[in-house]
């Protein structure tokens, strides 16, 4: 599913009631199946970015074009719906729920979409990503790397058209990064499902063909 | 994954808190579980066991007391009336059943009332449409006895078994005369569980249950006094003589509907227990002494009456405690006013209380799930970035509260009847009152959904907390 971003506005109102323009996004587009890695500097509004495509934030004005949906012209619930059954959500402290095992976790993901929990597909993808033999485990029992791994599992649960990635790797050691971003990206190719994953990290971006620097299309 | 699965899973993440409070919460449904059982039982027991009589006839003085001791065998036995006066009652064409009480005795093995009657005791139904079933059969000679359900089981005591009779609660002196038990009856719910019936024959028949000789002529004098006024007032023939007469002879009782009417005209107050028996009058079968009193040296502690007709009851009532000798009271009447104005007022105290308890377990519930809301604004922030609409979020912490609260209240239910069922032993000691510590009470049904409410009440502020939680800000904190 394409991405299109014109015109996006955002801005926050600090302490004192002074605006603080965030994003000023004239455009910015990723075409459907793409995979783009995204490096911007912190406190670059990257962040807000990633909330506002999501709807999480709804953005101050401008167009947000998901596939044929502009959402941010759509209401919060809607929003909230839009998110459950269309996009993934890879964060870079996993924020797995702890009350939850590996397999609810992703369960978890599946019933937020209104889809059916599909325990066969949940194990399938723990599977893929190598966690077959942890699925009953909790989030503290798992290493850093499994975390990740779940988080992944998770964020494709409900067949995401659009996987949008907080810095995934920026929490794991160099030897999983790898590990983790190969299986984000092959998720993301096996489904055609387009990937905006942010990165601070130039080794990460090196791997992608297209690389996004935030600051030169964000002009807040 | 529905949301009581997911709240249930938020409450065991926090199992300490979470089983705090429902802790919390169970011990004061415990409590009001416990305390409202007992005054249920209170209350139907109260309520259960006066329908069989219109009027209970005893010695002057409070009818409470009368009827508490009659009925409940509750306190200490109030004076006694002259057995002729019960001899009177029972003569008495209005009246339908005259059922004479004997008490003063007790058990040595468990402390149980023994109380003297007749078998036309056991004829009334004890409550309407419940009538005594028996095991064995009701008395036939003079010193058997039927024992309650509860007694059997506590003693241990079934068909066959005897027993001595205790003098009073306090002097503990045991009688010679054995009794034996020819029926159990089946469980009532009422006192007469407890209750050990012995034929008011035998009863008489006790060394020391007699009334002392010149007490007995005074009294004898004055009721024949008594009774000869009355006659006079009425144009009629005294039934009694002034004086006792000498006895002919001393046959013994065997009609247990009429229990010492062949003594009654021919025996003589006697000096001493044992005066006036031959070697061979006076011991039965059993080898019982035979202390087979006259009607003088008799008394009875309570007469039961009842009526075919309950306005000859009311006029039986004026009548009665119109003279000196006795006084009549209305079980019913007695009852209600201990219902209403003691056990009645216990209840709205207790209400009171229980409310006061739910309200305090609906704050506990409230405080925890409100301090966990800091902790968990980034759990809730996940849920609505995987998608959860804020509704979502607001129903699962509402079940959460629900959930303990059901927890807490089903938890505390049973807590309730164990801890009835722990009490269930000193409360029927300390009270004489039988205890069913499983009796469900109607209003256990409405404590559920009333928690179910009380826990979604205090849901909502926490609940709208998490409604209200900005997902941006908290995912990132």
């Amino acid at each position: 599913m394409s991405l299109r971003l014109t015109d996006v506005r955002k801005s926050y109102v600090d302490q004192d009631g002074t605006k603080l323009p965030i994003l000023a996004v004239s455009h910015f587009e990723l075409k459907s199946g793409e995979q783009v890695a995204l490096i911007g500097e912190s406190g670059g509004g990257k962040t807000t970015l990633l909330n506002v495509i999501s709807g999480i934030t709804a953005a101050d004005s401008g167009e947000v074009l998901i596939g044929n949906t502009n959402i941010a012209k759509l209401s919060e619930v809607s929003r909230d719906r839009f998110r459950a059954q269309r996009i993934g959500f890879i964060f870079q402290t996993f924020n797995l729920l702890p009350a939850f095992t590996a397999l609810e976790n992703v369960l978890l993901g599946m019933s937020f979409s209104g889809q059916h929990a599909d325990r066969n597909r949940a194990k399938e993808l723990l599977g893929r990503v190598g966690l077959a033999h942890r699925l009953n485990h909790r989030p503290n029992t798992l290493s850093v790397g499994e975390q990740q791994r779940v988080a992944v599992a998770r964020s494709l649960a409900n067949k995401p058209s659009l996987l949008l990635a907080d810095e995934p790797t920026a929490s794991i050691d160099a030897k999983h990064q790898a590990t983790v971003l190969e299986l984000i990206r092959t998720a993301c190719s096996e489904q055609n499902c387009s990937l905006l994953l942010v990165t601070h990290s130039p080794e990460v971006a090196a791997q992608f063909k297209r690389v996004e620097r935030l600051s030169d299309f964000n002009k807040p | 994954m529905n949301l009581v699965t997911i709240a249930w899973k938020s409450i065991r993440q926090r199992a300490l808190a979470s089983s705090l409070t429902a802790l919390s919460v169970a011990l004061g449904v415990m409590l009001m579980v416990s305390v409202l059982v007992v005054h249920g039982i209170v209350d139907r027991v109260f309520s259960q066991s006066t329908s069989g009589y219109h009027l209970i006839v005893g010695a002057k003085g409070s009818p409470l007391q009368l009827v508490l001791n009659t009925i409940y065998h509750l306190g200490d036995p109030v004076e006694n009336i002259p057995y002729n006066y019960y001899k009177r009652l029972r003569d008495d064409p209005m009246i339908d059943h005259a059922v004479p009480i004997c008490m003063g005795d007790v058990t040595q093995e468990g402390n149980f009332r023994i109380i003297g009657t007749t078998s036309e005791f056991f004829e009334l139904p004890y409550h309407p449409e419940r009538e005594f079933r028996v095991k064995g059969h009701f008395f036939e000679d003079d010193f058997d006895a039927v024992i309650g359900s509860h007694v059997a089981k506590a003693n241990g005591w079934d068909i066959g078994s005897q027993f001595q009779p205790v003098h009073g609660v306090a002097d503990g002196h045991v009688h010679e005369e054995k009794f034996t038990i020819v029926g159990i009856l089946a469980p009532t719910g009422t006192p007469n569980d407890k209750g050990v019936f012995i034929n008011i024959d035998g009863f008489y028949q006790i060394a020391g249950h007699e009334k002392p000789i010149d007490e007995a002529q005074k009294k004898a004098a004055d009721y024949a006094e008594f009774e000869r006024k009355q006659a006079e007032a009425l144009g009629l023939k005294p039934k009694v003589a002034t004086q006792p007469e000498p006895p002919a002879t001393a046959p013994k009782a065997t009609d247990p509907k009429a229990p010492a009417n062949a003594i009654a005209d021919d025996a003589t107050p006697k000096k001493d227990e044992h005066a006036g028996h031959d070697d061979h009058v006076g011991h039965d079968h059993h080898g019982h002494h035979h202390h087979e009193l006259p009607d003088e040296q008799k008394e009875v502690t309570a007469v039961l009456l009842k009526f075919e007709y309950t306005t000859f009851a009311i006029q039986m009532l004026a009548t009665i405690n119109g003279e000196p000798y006795a006084q009549a009271a209305q079980p019913f009447k007695e009852i209600y006013w201990i219902l209403t104005n003691v056990v009645g007022n216990v209840r709205w105290l207790l209400i009171v209380m229980t409310a006061l308890i739910l309200v305090v377990s609906g704050v506990g519930i409230f405080v925890s799930i409100y301090n966990s809301m800091a902790d968990r604004r980034k759990e809730i922030a996940v849920m609505r970035a995987l998608g959860a609409q804020r509704s979502t979020v607001f129903w699962i912490i509402l079940c959460e509260s629900v959930l303990l609260c059901a927890g807490g209240g089903i938890f505390g239910m049973l807590l309730g009847h164990g801890l009835v069922v722990f009490a269930a032993p000193l409360l029927e000691a300390k009270t004489g009152l039988l205890i069913n510590p499983w009796a469900f009470e109607q209003w256990e049904l409405v404590l559920l959904p009333v928690m179910i409410g009380l826990a979604s009440l205090v849901g909502i502020i926490p609940g709208l907390t998490a409604y209200r939680t900005d997902v941006a800000k908290a995912l990132h904190s």
